[in-house]
């Protein structure tokens, strides 16, 4: 396959090239192992194309105005967090640990004492693959293989720094732990996400990422991997607020054991195009999970999101729910798949994708699917897409509300399903906020 | 107090469709009114012109609340004027708890300048306030925390809507069939609901087929409406024979307005097809 013109300009030399990731070697103090997988992962890098917009991933996506040249990996050591970088998640939150990075390296380690002394580990990636090696080896990119695109080979062989948290068997660690990622106008993030949960292990993880202002441009190519053995349980919030001007791909994996229970909250607000690529495997009997998806569109915003939900083992539960407000001329994809591999007897499985848009120009698309391979399971998916309907706004006006007032109360309205379902009260009202922030005001 | 709502000469297109055809009618603070007639004669159709309901189009004539012109007011601004409507089938907005969608209405009608993103009634002093309108509506306390409309049987909706009413204090309100899909108790309900609020501290236009929610609340006026204008006002007595009787007397007085009655429900009709 020849590469497209769609992507051909995104090849660069000279920013992602060879001296690059030479260069990246030799600044960096890693284990050899890790340089054997990063080199490996940069052989993968060069030996296979960009995405082909023919790829049913990649077909409605959009590209063509990334310019790879017009960014370069931070090699170079850390800076200071940009002023004026919004952190939305810590609002009356009492954190246990807490890391900071900026343009993907962490400047700032915080872990309560206790909780160390018990062997809970949450600290920077590139540190902890030297302090925790044997620990770090062996989970990490155990769940996300390079050779899925190509972005995924770049970010796992030239992935700067991340968070690293480790939670030993039967720890409940009851505070949240906080995990920010600020990025500078025009800078890169190439980090990853690590956790661990041994056995019987309880954890909060608040992920959020932020620009300096909401025009702000950049690159983001992470990864998150989430490990869960059984009888654990792991709450995973992620918000994703870069700058209006950011270009973000992800791949996102858990792993979910025996008995254990996984929620995973996704809010995407920022980015200019988004990529994302997030899955769920249920890899052994009775392991749950819930997803909840809060995306909230403007402009010309493109979120591109491939679900996953793995029914790998039997008596397994997933649950998934997205909901996406769009305004202006912004746009969603969510193409979503459950798959029942052969044996996953008793499997229960639901996805749902609700849309909502407020303006004529916004569009959505909403592809569910099912590939099932056993005989004995309850699978269901529905999507809705629509605009907000006028009868509701004129019941609302007369009682009232104006009519933006009226749109606003109803787009809270057709979240709060999601908001019900977050256990996390704090976490609620920070997304709530950030929403109303968000909603236009209408004529 | 003394308010006064006017409407002359309303003429009311829906989709460019005539409905309304001259209605003229004069409702004073107190005093309580009933809108009968038979199916598509309009009734709902003046209801919802008077509320603003953005379909339907006022093409000639004038709704006017003492001296301020409701016909160039978007529905919020007549809603902060005074203005309430009943719906007869009022629609559910999912993920909105009716105590916020109550309390946020209660402060924009009491406040009418307020702006948006200005504070809202206290929300203890509000609750309050709810919970006793509840207690003297015989409401369920759950009420507040269910989703506006949302899952509501028939019977609740429209005590809901009588809730509003009680937590809006409209200077004028409207009820749309608010009796029907009832069965008695509700109906007596629902009147009982009514007189609690006082009649006597608003005008009412009762839009009804028939004549239950009317037993409770005698009108002093009663105006027939055929073919989209208004063809007879009368007493108590006008809706009392109307109930006994039905329409054949009205139908046989005013032929024209017959023909554009069936004119009207054929294209409804054509429509639905």
């Amino acid at each position: 396959m020849t590469t497209s013109a769609m992507t051909d300009k995104l090849d660069s030399t000279e920013t992602f090239g060879q001296p690059a990731f030479d260069r990246l070697l030799e600044k960096r103090i890693d284990p050899t192992w890790l340089t054997a997988k990063r080199k490996q992962a940069w052989e993968v890098f060069q030996s296979i194309d960009w995405p082909n917009p023919r790829d049913e991933n990649w077909m409605r996506s959009e590209l063509r105005g990334l310019r790879l040249s017009k960014f370069a990996p931070n090699i170079d050591e850390s800076v200071e967090i940009p002023e004026g970088t919004p952190v939305r998640l810590l609002e009356g939150v009492d954190v246990s640990a807490s890391l900071r990075s900026v343009n993907g390296v962490v400047v700032s380690e915080s872990l309560d004492e206790g909780l160390a002394a018990q062997g809970v580990v949450v600290g920077s990636l590139s540190r902890c693959a030297r302090d925790h090696s044997a620990l770090v080896e062996r989970y990490l990119h155990s769940l996300i293989c390079p050779k899925s695109d190509r972005f995924a080979a770049l970010q796992a062989a030239m992935w700067s720094d991340g968070y690293f948290v480790y939670v030993p068997r039967n720890v409940r660690v009851e505070k949240p732990i906080h995990l920010h990622a600020a990025m500078a106008d025009g800078q890169v993030d190439l980090s990853h996400t690590l956790i661990v949960l041994e056995s019987g292990a309880e954890a909060t993880v608040l992920f959020e990422s932020s620009s300096p202002d909401v025009t702000a441009k950049g690159l983001h190519c992470g990864g998150v991997e989430l490990i869960q053995h059984g009888n654990s349980h792991l709450r995973y919030v992620n918000l994703q607020d870069w700058g209006k001007g950011c270009w973000h791909f992800a791949h996102q994996r858990a792993s979910v054991g025996r008995d254990s229970q996984l929620q995973w909250t996704v809010a995407a607000m920022g980015a200019k195009f988004a990529q994302v690529d997030q899955r769920v495997e249920l890899v052994e009997p009775g392991a749950r999970s819930q997803v909840n998806g809060v995306m909230f569109t403007q402009d010309r915003q493109h979120l591109v999101y491939n679900t996953l939900q793995h029914h790998k083992a039997p008596h397994c539960t997933s649950d998934f729910l997205y909901k996406s407000v769009l305004q202006d001329r912004s746009r969603t994809v969510w193409r979503g798949m459950i798959k029942v591999s052969e044996g996953a007897q008793k499997t229960d499985g639901y996805q749902r994708n609700d849309n909502l848009m407020l303006s004529d120009a916004a569009r959505a698309d909403s592809i569910p699917g099912l590939e099932i391979n056993a005989d004995d399971v309850r699978c269901t998916h529905g999507s809705t897409s629509g605009r907000v309907d006028e009868e509701l706004i004129f019941y609302a006006q007369s009682r009232g509300f104006t009519r933006s007032e009226a749109i606003r109360m109803i787009v809270t309205g057709f979240f709060q399903q999601i908001f019900d379902r977050i256990t996390i009260q704090t976490v609620r009202e920070a997304l709530g906020a950030a929403i109303a922030r968000q909603v236009r005001q209408y004529e | 107090m003394s308010h006064i709502l006017q409407i002359e000469n309303l003429h009311v297109s829906v989709n460019d469709k005539p409905i309304l055809r001259g209605v003229n009618l004069v409702i004073k603070f107190g005093e309580t009114h009933a809108l009968m007639g038979p199916n598509g004669s309009g009734k709902s159709t003046l209801g919802l012109a008077i509320a603003g309901h953005p379909n339907y189009q006022i093409t000639q004539g004038s709704i006017k609340l003492d001296d301020a012109n409701l016909t160039e007011m978007e529905a919020d601004e007549r809603s902060r004027a005074g203005v309430f409507m009943a719906f007869q089938r009022p629609v559910a907005i999912p993920g909105v708890k009716t105590a916020d969608f109550l309390r946020h209405a209660a402060t924009n009608v009491r406040r009418p300048d307020r702006k948006e993103g200005q504070d809202l009634i206290p929300m203890r002093e509000f609750r309050k306030e709810l919970k006793s309108k509840m207690e003297q509506l015989k409401i369920d306390p759950d009420f507040a925390r269910r989703y506006v409309n949302d899952g509501f049987s028939g019977g609740e909706m429209k005590r809901a809507e009588i809730l509003t009413m009680a937590m809006l204090s409209p200077k004028f309100a409207i009820l749309d069939e608010t009796d029907s899909g009832l069965d008695a108790d509700a109906v007596r309900l629902a009147s009982a609901s009514i007189a609690e609020i006082g009649r006597d501290k608003m005008g009412l236009l009762i839009i009804t087929h028939h004549d239950k929610l009317l037993e409770h609340n005698p009108p002093q006026f009663t105006h027939v409406m055929l073919g989209g204008r208004i063809v007879e006002t009368g007493g108590a007595e006008l809706a009392r024979e109307l109930h006994d009787q039905g329409y054949d007397r009205i139908r046989k007085s005013y032929p024209d307005a017959e023909a554009a009655n069936q004119q009207m429900l054929a294209k409804e009709e054509s429509l639905a097809v």
